[in-house]
């Protein structure tokens, strides 16, 4: 990835959390990877292909889902599926607004949902994914990139 | 009069931004007769409820929302949809007002964003 697609995803990820609770997220200094993927307890997988392939995703615990949920819902209670609906979500909206930078040709799939650790799941090897920190809230998760 | 509400139907794989929809279709004058989660239970649910208003994802299971649309205008004609995408590009945009939609709300949204929409929409129906 380019410096100015990169700083795109920094800004989309920054932008939908202001957006989606009013509250803007923090992301620290992007860093690459390449291996063991970064998987915390909810995790929101997109495929990407077209022009660009590999895949997005979002991980998060608990706490950060239970809270955004909170506040989209205006206090609803929410439990374990719409946690993992939740992190689907995040991973489509943030793949999605990613078409701006990367074009028309950049298809994203409908997400996958992990829960907890995947011990099948590498990040390829060939490519360094992005892995983006972000601190919503004092709860940390990750936004990683992979993309050929 | 029940008769008299604006029939109102909500489309999205998420859950949670159906329940964030829903709250922006609680006004009287209209009636939330459906919601779907995937393109093949919306075509469904919309022949047995022809709703005036749709709102209308397009990365889903089972079928893409811009395919639904065509659909659902093939079933009824005059039916005003709301496209509500995280592709959030232009090219997108304009590609689902070609097919049909009357609207086209980026993700992510806000609830007032999907209400001032659907009152628009309303006064198309009911003229």
């Amino acid at each position: 990835m380019t410096n100015k697609e990169l700083k795109f995803v920094v800004d989309t990820t920054v932008n939908f959390f202001k957006e989606t609770t009013g509250m803007s997220a923090e992301c620290g200094i992007p860093y690459t990877k390449n291996g063991s993927p970064v998987m915390l307890e909810y995790s929101g997988i997109i495929g990407i292909s077209g022009l660009r392939k590999g895949s997005i995703y979002f991980t998060s615990n608990q706490n950060l889902l239970q809270e955004m949920a909170r506040r989209m819902l205006d206090g609803e209670e929410v439990g374990c599926d719409e946690f993992k609906d939740l992190s689907g979500e995040i991973a489509n909206t943030i793949s999605g607004n990613l078409r701006k930078v990367f074009g028309s040709d950049f298809h994203i799939s409908v997400p996958v949902i992990v829960e907890g650790q995947a011990r099948d799941i590498k990040l390829p090897k060939d490519i360094d994914a992005y892995i983006i920190p972000i601190t919503w809230k004092e709860n940390k998760a990750f936004l990683v990139v992979g993309l050929e | 009069m029940v008769n008299d509400q604006i029939k109102i139907m909500v489309v999205d794989d998420s859950s949670i931004i159906r329940k964030i929809i829903e709250r922006g279709v609680t006004d009287k004058n209209y009636q939330l007769v459906g919601t779907a989660s995937n393109g093949l239970e919306a075509i469904d649910i919309f022949k047995q409820t022809l709703p005036d208003i749709v709102t209308l994802d397009i990365t889903m299971p089972e079928m893409n929302g811009l395919v639904v649309l065509e659909h659902l205008l093939a079933i009824k004609a005059d039916v005003q949809v709301i496209v509500i995408s995280a592709l959030s590009d232009k090219g997108t945009a304009i590609e689902a007002i070609k097919k049909g939609a009357k609207s086209f709300i980026p993700k992510p949204f806000t609830t007032e964003q999907v209400q001032k929409t659907i009152e628009k929409l309303a006064v198309k129906v009911v003229s």
